[in-house]
C-alpha cells in the first residue's frame, strides 16, 4: 500500500510537533515547550470535537462543557487531596486524588454521563436548532461553575502542585509535553480506528442521508449519540490536561468562547480530517503568539483567515495541502 | 389460501384537503407481483411512505409477516424484513458504491456498535455486499464514487441495497425510473427472478414492464383503489380505461 498525501502530511506534522519542544529544551526554551504542550491539549479537544463535528456532521456548539467537565474533574480532586478533606464521609469516605490516570477516569465517566443526558435532548433537533441548543447547555454549566462557591466560583481552582503520573516528573515541562503528546497519539490512533470500524461507517452514513440509514434499519439517532459521547469523553480527557498545564481551572474553560476555539481549531485545520484539528491549534497558538505579541487586536485577521478558509478552502490547512478528503 | 405477508385495510391519509389515501385496501401474497400503478398524484408514494413507517396514516391498519405494524417506526419495519428503495435514489453520495451495500450488510449482521475492527477488511461483509452488486450487474463500479455514477446505475445500486437486506419484502417506488428502454427490459427480466425470493409491491409508470411482470395489478386513482385484478382483468376494465389506461396505452 502506498502512503497518500495526507498520511505523509500527518507524519511531518507529528514530528514538527515533537521536534519543536525537544529543540526548545535543547536550547533552553522552556516557554516554547509550553506553546507546544498546550497545542497538543488542545488539538486534543479538537479530535473529540472532530468525531461529532466532521464525521458525524454534528456541529456541537457547547463542547466547552466536556472540556470544563475534564478540567473541573482534576481540579476538584486535587483541591481535596491537597487540603486533606475527603470528597465525602458518609456512607464511606472518598478521598481526593492527585494521581492523573484516577482523574482522567472520573473525567471519562463524568463527561460520558453528561454528554448522554445532552445528547438524548440535543440529538432529536438538527441544524441550527442542534447549535443553539449545544449551547445552552454548556452555558448552564458555565453559569452553575460560576455560583457554585464550594469550588471558586467565579474565581476558579488553583492547583498548587501539578498531579502526578507513575515513573514521570509531571513538573518538568519536557517530560509533561511527552505525557500530553502521548496521550494526543492515543485520541488520534483512536479515532483513525473508529472512523474505519463498522461503527465509523454508520456514523459516516448518519452523517450523510438519515432517510437511508432508516430505509436499512439503523437508527441514525443511536449512532449519533454514541458518537456524541465518545466526542465529548476525548475533549474531557484533554481538558484534564488543561487544568494540569495552567495548574488552574475556572469558568472560562466552559465558556461559549472556549467551544468557539475549539470549533475553530477543527475548521481551520479541516473538518473530519485526522490531524486537522492538530494543524488548526497550532496555527492558532502560532498565530495568538507571534499577532498576539504585535497588537492588541489579533483576533481580527484570526477572524479574516478563518473567513476565507470557510469560503475558499473547506478542507482546512489539511486539504489546502494534502487535497480532498478519501473515504475509509 | 396463503396468508398474506403484507396487507392494508382501509388506510386513509389526509393532507389538509387533499385525500392521499382513501381507505385503501390491498394485499401482497408470497411470490406475487402486485404492481400498484395510477396517474401522477394518485398517492402511490404516499402509500409507500406510509407501509415503510415514514408517514403514519390518520386511521386503518397495516400487517406485515402476521403483525400490526402500526406502531413500528421505519428502522423497526426494516428490520423486520421490509426493504424499500426509493422513487429518487437516496444513496451515501460520498460512499464507494461498495460501501453502500456494505453498510446494508452491517445492518442485517445486527452488528453496528463495533468500534476496532476494520469494516472495509471483514470478508464476511464484503464478500456477500460483492455478491448483491453481480447480481444488479455494478461490480465493476465497486469502488466509485456513489456520486459519481450514473443516473441508471444509481438505480441499480438502489436493488443492490435492497437485496442485501434478505428482506420478506419488496416496496420497489419506480425502479425503471429513468433507465432507458435497454436497462428497464434488464430490471424486468431481474424482478421477474426476484419474486420467488421475496414477494414485490411494485410502483411503476412504465406499462410494457407492468404488464409483463404483475400477477395483480391495483389502480389508485385520487387515493382510491379503483380495481384489483389480473393484468387481462385490468386492460378489459372500463373504469380504469376512463381514469387512467385511455389516455395512455
Amino acid at each position: 500500500m502506498s502512503m497518500n498525501r495526507e498520511t505523509i502530511l500527518n507524519i511531518v506534522l507529528a514530528a514538527l510537533l515533537i521536534a519543536v519542544p525537544v529543540i526548545a529544551q535543547i536550547m533552553g526554551e522552556p516557554f516554547i515547550i509550553t506553546l507546544a504542550t498546550k497545542v497538543a491539549i488542545l488539538g486534543m479537544a479538537g479530535v473529540g470535537l472532530n468525531i461529532a463535528l466532521g464525521y458525524g456532521g454534528l456541529v456541537s456548539f457547547g463542547h466547552a462543557a466536556f472540556f470544563g467537565i475534564g478540567g473541573y474533574a482534576a481540579g476538584i480532586l486535587a483541591s481535596h487531596a491537597l487540603n486533606y478533606e475527603p470528597i465525602m464521609e458518609a456512607p464511606f469516605e472518598i478521598n481526593g486524588t492527585t494521581q492523573m490516570i484516577v482523574i482522567w477516569i472520573v473525567a471519562l465517566i463524568a463527561s460520558a454521563l453528561v454528554a448522554l443526558l445532552i445528547g438524548a435532548i440535543t440529538l432529536r433537533t438538527s441544524g441550527v436548532y442542534f447549535i443553539m441548543i449545544t449551547l445552552a447547555f454548556a452555558q448552564m454549566i458555565y453559569y452553575f461553575a460560576i455560583s457554585w462557591p464550594a469550588y471558586g466560583g467565579e474565581d476558579g481552582l488553583s492547583i498548587y502542585v501539578r498531579n502526578g503520573f507513575p515513573g514521570l516528573n509531571t513538573l518538568d515541562p519536557i517530560s509533561f509535553f511527552g505525557l500530553c503528546a502521548a496521550m494526543l497519539g492515543v485520541a488520534i490512533a483512536f479515532s483513525a480506528v473508529l472512523i474505519r470500524s463498522r461503527f465509523g461507517l454508520a456514523l459516516h452514513g448518519a452523517r450523510q442521508n438519515s432517510q437511508r440509514m432508516m430505509a436499512i434499519g439503523i437508527a441514525p439517532f443511536r449512532v449519533r449519540l454514541v458518537a456524541f459521547v465518545i466526542s465529548a469523553m476525548i475533549t474531557a480527557w484533554a481538558g484534564a490536561l488543561y487544568a494540569d498545564l495552567n495548574r488552574f481551572v475556572s469558568p472560562s474553560m466552559l465558556s461559549w468562547h472556549m467551544s468557539g476555539e475549539i470549533m475553530v481549531f477543527v475548521i481551520l485545520g479541516g473538518v473530519g480530517r485526522l490531524f486537522g484539528p492538530v494543524a488548526g491549534a497550532a496555527l492558532y497558538i502560532i498565530l495568538e503568539h507571534l499577532l498576539g505579541g504585535m497588537f492588541e487586536y489579533w483576533q481580527l485577521p484570526l477572524g479574516i483567515l478563518l473567513l476565507v478558509v470557510v469560503l475558499f478552502a473547506r478542507g482546512g490547512l489539511i486539504g489546502l495541502l494534502a487535497g480532498e478528503r478519501k473515504h475509509a | 389460501m396463503p396468508e398474506a405477508i403484507l396487507s392494508l385495510s382501509n388506510v386513509t391519509k389526509q393532507f389538509g384537503a387533499l385525500l392521499a389515501s382513501d381507505n385503501v385496501s390491498l394485499d401482497l401474497m408470497p411470490g406475487e407481483i402486485h404492481a400498484l400503478i395510477g396517474p401522477n398524484g394518485a398517492g402511490k408514494s404516499t402509500l409507500i411512505k406510509q407501509i415503510a413507517g415514514e408517514i403514519k396514516p390518520d386511521s386503518g391498519d397495516i400487517r406485515f409477516a402476521g403483525r400490526d405494524i402500526g406502531d413500528l417506526d421505519a428502522v423497526e419495519r426494516s428490520r423486520m424484513g421490509l426493504a424499500r428503495t426509493f422513487q429518487v435514489s437516496s444513496l451515501m453520495p460520498e460512499f464507494s458504491v461498495l460501501q453502500n451495500v456494505v453498510l446494508a450488510q452491517q445492518s442485517v449482521s445486527g452488528k453496528i456498535f463495533r468500534f476496532f475492527k476494520p469494516v472495509l477488511s471483514d470478508a464476511s461483509l464484503l464478500e456477500p455486499a460483492m455478491a448483491q452488486l453481480e447480481r444488479v450487474g455494478l461490480a465493476d463500479r465497486a469502488e466509485m464514487r456513489a456520486a459519481d455514477i450514473s443516473h441508471g446505475e444509481r438505480r441499480q445500486l438502489e436493488m443492490a441495497v435492497a437485496l442485501a437486506l434478505k428482506p420478506r419484502a419488496f416496496l420497489l417506488d419506480e425502479p425503471m425510473a429513468g433507465m432507458g428502454p435497454e436497462g428497464s427490459k434488464r430490471l424486468t427480466g431481474f424482478l421477474d427472478g426476484l419474486r420467488a425470493e421475496a414477494p414485490i409491491l411494485l410502483v411503476e409508470h412504465d406499462m410494457d414492464a407492468v404488464f409483463a411482470l404483475a400477477d395483480r395489478i391495483s389502480v389508485l386513482v385520487y387515493g382510491r383503489v379503483i380495481a384489483t385484478g389480473t393484468v387481462d382483468d385490468i386492460r378489459g376494465n372500463e373504469d380504469v380505461k376512463r381514469a387512467y389506461l385511455g389516455e395512455e396505452a
